[in-house]
């Protein structure tokens, strides 16, 4: 374990290398309409949002769909360019990097897919998918080097080093999942970020995958961005976790203080909105269901961003926007009415665990 | 309260391919109560979706074998006409669909999908039925139910969209509900929101709702009754509370312990089920969970489990050919954190001794 994951707490300073920084971020996707195609608004996916990646940690990205976390990934990657604002990895700035900078810079982060079934090209062996990095980046040239760093790939995650030569149709989900975390190791990055890396396995499945990323950081001593909608999954394998809302970062806290004590009307509902798998807890807790849906990031509301749905709004929450700061027990949270901890422990099944 | 609502009894629903013979249901045998909900879990491919969708008719293609009883209301429904089946479904048996965007006709206003239904069954008007969508859409808590009612589905959100296929199945008051992964699609405050509304529509007309899903969580938080499927078969069966707390099926524990939960520390090790379920063409011989079972003994690849009650607990079935003293204490291991292979060391080299 990395120093970061274990003497994190949200505000404090956090010992340990930040190996990204992100500041006021921002992606808007314009909208064009009329006879000629002018800029009539824009989508605001990502609206402004800062934060350190630690080295070796588990940093998750949680929020409904359409709260910018998936678009934020792309930036971070580079596989998108920013509208504004700086990503620096390394201490470089990466935000406005092109070409050979940009190609240098795939090396050193890659990415796992949501879905095993489309990440990957049906025509191709499993040899070849894996192996194209090492074509893109011309490494491993002379004769069978490649098959050889290739096989050792699959050895690592699980798979079985002969079928280097079978389609993706052959393998299971959780297997292709396999295929496509050895692809994402090839050139030995740095950092990878996991985009809903199990939402499509089956129960059984989404374990061993899980497994097996969690033991390849600590052995590799990776640095991982997690993106799922899986809350337990989330606090299973994060170190912290950043709650988007709206483009938006409203709460950001080690992945134990944010689930026993959240401070964001927000993450407190989407918490208590998990289905806890115990019958006892589910029926003992009060379950806090938001009204409505999420606003449209064309036009979000004027002030905190989650007045229109949060049950303690109150005249301030509609005019000023709440500032990204430090609350009771080290939250990083953008609020102006926090949770307090007796609000918490009625509707958050896991804050009642910790509790007692 | 007299017979069941719904009694399926002995369902087989195998069908014919060309790779062979799929049995996608072997044998299962549910009943449930007005006002009761019945939670079927498993992984994809247990057969899970296919026995609810036998029982409102619509596995009658030409290569299926469908054999056994599915009485409803005392009625048999596998000897049921089209006619006959057609006058029930959507009428006194409806179902919600995992996938709201496919379900609803792209071309359709929303309100105009639900009032068709509501015309195939009553004799009212077109304007009679258009009120009674709406009518349906804002019990589903949809905002402005009037307008929303004549918009398309894209101009829905996927939240909206489901709630209103659930206004949908429920506009003919149906006295049972066939609920298929109804929140996989959601993200989990929208997941609330549903939950919520089928539980209070449940409470206020007394429906009986099948919640079919892999997600154990949604079961914990609604189901009073939970069927284990495993390859087309129930493996274990109990109320709500002792599948949690006392499962006495390996598959059961596997499942329970291969989900990260929320209410235990963050540090447990996740324990996967070793393999993939097994083609349903080609069953396991015996019991067919035995591939991926760590506890598996020589006897158990030759003999087929029936699902029999638990010593001590006769509403508790199981279907495992362990000794019920093994498996509880194989369990109470378990839940502490044990690994199953120690687990199976421990507990069962005293028992192979004693043999």
């Amino acid at each position: 374990m990395s120093i970061a994951a274990s003497e994190t707490s949200g505000s404090a300073p956090v010992a340990g290398e930040k190996i990204m920084e992100v500041d006021g971020l921002f992606k808007h996707f314009p909208i064009h309409a009329g006879f000629f195609r002018r800029q009539v608004g824009a989508v605001k996916a990502v609206d402004g949002i800062s934060f350190d990646v630690m080295r070796g940690e588990t940093l998750g990205l949680v929020g409904e769909s359409g709260c910018g976390k998936s678009t934020t990934a792309r930036l971070l990657l580079r596989l998108m360019a920013p509208t504004d604002g700086s990503i620096k990895f390394e201490g470089q700035e990466i935000a406005d990097a092109k070409g050979p900078e940009l190609k240098a810079l795939r090396r050193e982060m890659q990415m796992i897919f949501q879905d095993p079934y489309s990440s990957l090209n049906p025509r191709k062996t499993v040899g070849s998918i894996i192996s194209d990095p090492f074509v893109i980046h011309g490494m491993h040239k002379e004769g069978g080097a490649r098959k050889k760093a290739v096989q050792e790939l699959m050895d690592i995650v699980g798979l079985n080093p002969e079928h280097y030569n079978r389609y993706p149709h052959e393998f299971s989900g959780g297997q292709r999942q396999r295929i496509g975390v050895a692809r994402a190791l090839a050139l030995k990055p740095k950092v990878i970020v996991a985009d809903e890396p199990v939402s499509a396995l089956d129960v059984s499945i989404q374990a061993q995958v899980l497994n097996l990323l969690r033991d390849l950081q600590r052995d590799l001593g990776l640095t991982l961005i997690f993106i799922a909608h899986d809350l337990s999954v989330v606090r299973h394998m994060c170190d912290r976790v950043a709650v988007m809302y709206l483009g938006r970062i409203v709460e950001l806290a080690t992945s134990d203080q944010l689930y026993s004590h959240p401070r964001m009307p927000y993450t407190g509902a989407l918490m208590s909105a998990v289905p806890v798998a115990d019958p006892r807890l589910a029926a003992a807790k009060k379950r806090q269901v938001l009204t409505g849906d999420v606003p449209s990031p064309t036009n979000p509301p004027p002030g905190c961003r989650f007045h229109t749905r949060c049950w303690k709004a109150q005249e301030i929450c509609r005019n000023e926007d709440p500032p990204l700061e430090p609350k009771d027990g080290g939250n990083l949270a953008t609020c102006h009415f926090p949770l307090t901890d007796a609000e918490v422990l009625e509707r958050v099944p896991t804050a009642r665990n910790v509790e007692s | 309260m007299g017979a069941p609502l719904l009694e399926v009894e002995n369902l087989k629903v195998h069908f014919e391919t060309e790779d062979g013979l799929v049995k996608a249901v072997d044998g299962i045998s549910y009943t449930v109560d007005r006002g009761q909900t019945l939670g079927i879990v498993g992984e994809s491919g247990s057969g899970k979706s296919v026995s609810s969708l036998t029982v409102m008719g619509l596995t009658r293609s030409r290569n299926a074998r469908i054999s056994g009883t599915v009485r409803f209301n005392g009625k048999d429904l596998l000897g049921a006409s089209e006619e006959d089946m057609r006058s029930i479904r959507g009428n006194d048996i409806a179902m919600i669909f995992q996938d709201p965007l496919s379900s609803l006709h792209p071309f359709y206003k929303v309100g105009a999908q639900i009032a068709e239904g509501v015309r195939a069954h009553r004799d009212v008007s077109k304007a009679q039925a258009w009120d009674r969508a709406v009518e349906m859409l804002s019990l589903v808590g949809i905002p402005e139910p009037r307008k929303r009612a004549d918009a398309y589905p894209h101009e829905f959100s996927g939240g909206m969209r489901q709630r209103a296929m659930i206004a949908m199945a429920l506009a003919n008051d149906p006295k049972l509900l066939i609920a298929d992964e109804p929140t996989t699609a959601l993200d989990v405050t929208v997941q609330a929101q549903i939950l919520e509304l089928i539980e209070r529509l449940q409470s206020e007309f007394d429906t009986a709702v099948v919640v079919i899903t892999h997600d154990l969580g949604v079961v914990a938080e609604m189901a009073d009754e939970i069927s284990v499927m495993y390859a087309g078969r129930i493996v274990e069966k109990a109320d709500t509370d002792t599948i949690f707390a006392a499962p006495e099926h390996p598959y059961t524990w596997g499942l329970l312990s291969s989900i990260p939960r929320l209410d235990a520390s963050r540090d447990e090790e996740l324990v996967p089920i070793p393999g993939r379920p097994p083609s349903l063409i080609n069953l396991p011989g015996g019991c067919s969970f035995h591939p991926r079972c760590p506890y598996v003994r020589e006897a158990h690849k030759k003999v087929d489990p029936k699902l029999e009650p638990v010593a001590g607990n006769p509403g508790h079935q199981s279907a495992c050919l362990l000794d019920s003293s093994v498996r509880r204490k194989l369990w109470s291991e378990l839940r502490t954190g044990v690994k199953p292979d120690e687990a199976r060391a421990d507990v069962m080299a005293a028992e192979e001794k004693a043999v």
